[in-house]
């Protein structure tokens, strides 16, 4: 096909209209572990498969949601080198406007920016495009918030979405059991069972991560302690 | 004669906190030293309905320092689709102010705005950013201290509209006669939650 010749640069339109590095950049995304991230009315919960390597990892050194800011966590699917780069930099877009108006960055605000970046990384010599997509979850005046940014730069609002390996499953799950008036605890729960869904193995506090806001617009990762709570009340 | 740059055009600003309302005021002169070139110069300008700021110090600093601000707060209102809050705003003033601490505008702000719930804020800052908040009122220009004077004695907390337009109008006016490089009428705005007045004052037309 004619696109293939055009997939070495990422600057190069191919005849269909595509990046193909982007493409690309999406199926590194896409096998990738599982996040997903669901929005409550009272707040936000992100999660994601954290599957490592071989069991002489340590886990507690491996985190994979972050802050950004105090009231705005990340989670991604993809390469984690690159996610650390965006955090990174996203962190710093968020002091910087701390610093000029004295007003924590608001989550839309800081999606752009980041988005901004990430589209940068599409349109200059001699860089590829980040493997990952965020799901960035936050809560600021305008209530609870989740958006979705991908490797081209695009970016979008979720009332629930998932990313990775299962995404099809885990997005036909949230479907079904996603409903507008749901508090917090429970998309914590729905959260869980999503993930679940897709598991190769036992689940249990050491191979997820669970991260949350609410209304005190505190954002935290949750204990494995305060996960196997949770586990024990979905079984 | 010494050339004072901060004296160079002339300038009285003056806000006042009232009862879910605030007052800024200004002098109408524009000087060169000893001569007086117009008597209708603006030195307060809206930023949007509920923030206001005055600009006291080198005229040709303080227009052009209020059209940056101006441009940066359209922007900021495309991006964030809201207006500023006062104390954001005034952040913001001041680190446009620092960004020049080597080669600084000849201006000394003044900040007046209604926040949250209708609560007024007011501020002042120097011309490279130190921030002074301030529960009652404001002053800055070459009127200054004369200013301080007529504030501390004629202001009371809570006035209403009406009142507080009397009494900055009456503080204004006086501290103007006895600087001879500001006055020339006066511009006031009053601003409530529900209207802007705007009144020019007729006093010592020297």
């Amino acid at each position: 096909m004619g696109d293939s010749q055009y997939s070495f640069s990422l600057t190069t339109f191919s005849p269909s209209g595509k990046l193909v590095q982007i493409e690309h950049a999406l199926t590194a995304v896409g096998s990738g572990q599982t996040s997903l991230g669901i929005k409550a009315s009272n707040g936000v919960v992100i999660a994601t498969e954290k599957k490592l390597p071989s069991i002489l990892v340590d886990e507690e050194s491996v985190q994979k949601i972050q802050h950004l800011t105090p009231n705005i966590g990340v989670v991604y699917s993809g390469m984690g080198p690159d996610f650390r780069v965006l955090v990174r930099k996203s962190r710093k877009q968020a002091e910087q406007y701390n610093r000029l108006y004295k007003e924590p960055i608001p989550v839309t605000q800081l999606v752009r920016e980041t988005a901004t970046v990430m589209q940068e990384f599409t349109q200059s010599g001699g860089v590829r495009p980040f493997g990952v997509s965020l799901l960035v979850a936050g809560y600021d005046d305008k209530g609870p918030q989740l958006y979705q940014v991908d490797p081209s730069g695009s970016y979008f609002s979720w009332k629930a979405s998932a990313m990775g390996k299962n995404v099809s499953n885990a997005k036909t799950f949230l479907e079904k059991r996603y409903t507008e008036d749901m508090e917090l605890d429970d998309a914590i729960h729905t959260a869980i069972l999503t993930l679940k869904e897709g598991f190769e193995g036992e689940i249990s506090s050491k191979n997820i991560e669970i991260g949350k806001i609410g209304a005190d617009k505190v954002f935290r990762v949750l204990t494995p302690a305060e996960i196997d709570d949770y586990l024990a009340e979905v079984e | 004669m010494a050339m004072q740059i901060f004296e160079y055009n002339g300038s009285a600003v003056v806000a006042m906190v009232g009862k879910n309302c605030f007052a800024i005021a200004s002098d109408r002169r524009l000087g060169v030293q000893l001569q007086t070139i117009a008597t209708d110069f603006q030195r307060i300008s809206k930023i949007h309905d509920r923030v206001f700021i005055g600009l006291s110090g080198l005229a040709t600093d303080v227009q052009t320092l209020y059209q940056r601000l101006v441009f940066r707060h359209k922007l900021y209102q495309l991006r964030e689709e809201r207006d500023m809050k006062p104390e954001t705003f005034a952040s913001l003033v001041s680190a446009i102010l620092y960004e020049k601490r080597f080669g600084p505008y000849l201006c000394q702000p003044v900040i007046a705005g209604l926040g949250e719930d209708d609560k007024p804020f007011i501020c002042t800052m120097d011309s490279i950013g130190a921030k002074e908040l301030a529960k009652d009122f404001v002053v800055s220009g070459t009127a200054s201290e004369s200013l301080y004077g007529a504030c501390e004695a004629m202001y009371k907390p809570d006035m209403e509209a009406e009142e507080l337009f009397e009494t900055i109008s009456q503080a204004l006016l006086s501290s103007v006669d006895r600087d001879c490089l500001s006055g020339w009428g006066g511009h006031v705005y009053v601003v409530t939650p529900t209207e802007i007045k705007e009144r020019i004052l007729k006093g010592r037309m020297d």
